[in-house]
């Protein structure tokens, strides 16, 4: 009886392992496909001359080398991260404050506000593209039409530099504000309202409130945010090529990591070029998310 | 109850958070009630000063001018495949994985799911041109399983699902199935499933959306323009005519009709969803 039950819980056991690697192949084969073998073949694919045919010259870490002479890199970088940082503070401090004042217990149409808050995430980025080129237009955008109530000339936003990096940051504000807003509400309604109730009794102010409850068990919605919003901010593409056009514009101006990436592979084939800013770009990523981690930390120990 | 009595309970205080609220909401919907009005009226009545600003009724024959210009009508259907058949496969086979993760014990469960997480670290373009070559020797370059098959299961899907099974079914729940002598499929099939549908309507809005808004990959991989999707149809008709902004806005309109519907239909749900999975 005893032998029986224990070959029976054994063979569950059995059971479940089978089912369960079964059940999880998919996605680890997926990723070993679609995943893993790209990531390690960009690699060795970068260490080449590699062109569309399959012709391919080893060169070890020239093209690297190539890189780090190459303007237009520094460009896409310099551009990458002005566009990063137009877009991503401010957004971010505006979705704090917008899931402070959306968590407020009084407010009435609490539903309403949040989803038009969040209605922008769900339009694709061509189509925030196309809408905002128009408002930034030259001649008849919305942007100029308010400008000129208060007597500034028509400003030209896709030849100039920063007007190209302020256009392309709001569509990434427009975008994503909402989002964050509901991420950080998320945080918020999870933090125990005792501890408000104890702190109002131990006679703190609204705002010691905010800062030193609020902002301290926010903090790990607030790192997920920022390394979302890095990851998401260096690999910009879509908009940068529907605002400027192929190249980035007539300066680069609107040339972004990701854009050089995309023409080099496949407008000039440099397949081996290409590989190596792939690896550069990730590179970047990483070290960029874990200084923006620390900062983030220390900000927690600072207090 | 004295918490309210701060920022919020002054008339002053309400007034301004109801101002900003408001002004961040006109913000947000704007460019979309924007859009309909260029959409809706002639080019030429948009590029004068002041431009119009109330929609016009030209919207049906700016659209006529966007299905003369790209095969919209071709680019709509194959969108329409390929999020459904995304949407349908991620559910399937995240929650099947979700499942595993979450109720079966196997040896390495802990260190696969922390690896699978560590997964979504990595940039999808770090991997583009060897995917762009695996692709193509495939030769499936110019066909939807190309921008199908690479994303029928995904990190993102299986950890929210884990998450979301591993709240929501008690376990006593699938140990009372198995005395029944039911299957581990069954388990997940009879029991999980039905038990996990609000889990369901979340994930299935945010791969529908990311599929349907989805531009880099197909761009590199459906070049004619049979098999192009929306966001790539959109691109050639705001690059093929790009003085025709009535026509251009007119198509983006119909381009995120079908996004917005679905979104403002189960709007209260995937809030709601989103939020709480926020914090498993």
């Amino acid at each position: 009886m005893i032998g029986a039950s224990t070959k029976k819980k054994f063979n569950q056991r059995m059971r479940d392992q089978l089912s369960a690697y079964l059940y999880i192949a998919p996605f680890f084969i997926l990723f070993a496909v679609f995943g893993f073998f790209p990531m390690i073949f960009t690699a060795w694919v970068s260490l080449h001359k590699w062109s569309i045919l399959g012709t391919k010259t080893f060169t070890g870490f020239q093209n690297y080398k190539f890189i780090l002479e190459d303007p237009y890199f520094w460009k896409s970088l310099y551009n990458t991260f002005s566009i990063w940082y137009i877009s991503t503070l401010p957004q971010l401090f505006c979705a704090l404050i917008l899931a402070f004042l959306l968590n407020q217990s009084l407010m009435k149409g609490k539903e309403f506000f949040r989803i038009s808050v969040f209605l922008p995430n769900i339009t694709s980025v061509v189509a925030v593209a196309i809408i905002f080129g128009a408002i930034f237009g030259q001649h008849y955008g919305l942007i100029n039409y308010a400008l000129s109530f208060i007597g500034i000339d028509p400003i030209d936003f896709k030849s100039s530099v920063l007007g190209t990096h302020l256009a392309i940051s709001s569509m990434v504000m427009w975008r994503w504000t909402g989002y964050n807003a509901i991420i950080y509400l998320a945080g918020l309604q999870s933090i125990p309202n005792d501890l408000y109730e104890a702190s109002t009794i131990d006679g703190a102010s609204k705002s010691q409130q905010f800062f030193f409850i609020t902002i301290p068990l926010l903090r790990p919605m607030i790192i997920f945010t920022i390394i979302l919003s890095t990851i998401g901010g260096m690999q910009i593409f879509a908009e940068p090529l529907m605002f400027s056009g192929t190249g980035g514009g007539s300066q680069g101006q609107g040339l972004t990591l990701t854009l050089l990436l995309y023409e080099e592979a496949f407008a000039r084939q440099a397949f081996g070029y290409a590989s190596a800013i792939a690896w550069m770009l990730f590179f970047i990523i990483v070290v960029f998310s874990l200084i923006n981690l620390f900062i983030t930390r220390r900000l927690q120990s600072a207090e | 109850m004295k918490q309210s009595a701060g920022m919020a309970g002054s008339k002053l205080g309400r007034f301004s958070i109801y101002t900003f609220l408001t002004a961040i909401t006109a913000l947000s919907i704007f460019p979309f009630y924007w859009m309909f009005v260029i959409g809706s009226n002639t080019t030429a009545s948009i590029n004068k000063f002041p431009p119009a600003l109330s929609p016009g009724s030209r919207f049906i024959e700016n659209l006529g001018k966007v299905f003369d210009t790209v095969d919209f009508g071709r680019a709509i259907i194959n969108s329409f495949i390929v999020s459904t058949t995304a949407t349908l496969c991620v559910l399937f086979f995240c929650s099947l994985a979700g499942f595993a993760f979450a109720k079966l014990e196997f040896k390495g469960r802990h260190f696969l799911f922390a690896f699978l997480v560590g997964t979504m670290m990595v940039p999808s373009q770090l991997g583009l041109i060897p995917s762009y070559m695996i692709i193509s020797s495939l030769g499936w370059l110019d066909t939807l399983k190309a921008v199908i098959i690479p994303g029928i299961a995904n990190a993102f899907g299986i950890f929210w699902m884990r998450q979301y099974i591993a709240s929501s079914i008690p376990n006593e729940l699938l140990e009372a199935g198995r005395i029944d002598g039911c299957s581990n499929f069954r388990l997940y099939w009879n029991i999980t499933v039905p038990a996990v549908r609000p889990g369901f309507a979340t994930l299935g809005i945010i791969t529908f959306m990311g599929s349907w808004n989805d531009f880099l990959w197909p761009l590199v991989v459906l070049k004619d323009r049979s098999v192009h999707t929306i966001q790539i149809a959109l691109k050639n008709l705001s690059g093929a005519y790009y003085q025709d902004y009535s026509m251009i806005l007119a198509g983006t309109v119909l381009a995120t009709l079908p996004i917005l519907l679905i979104f403002l239909l189960f709007s209260k749900q995937f809030i709601s969803g989103l939020t709480e999975g926020a914090v498993k």
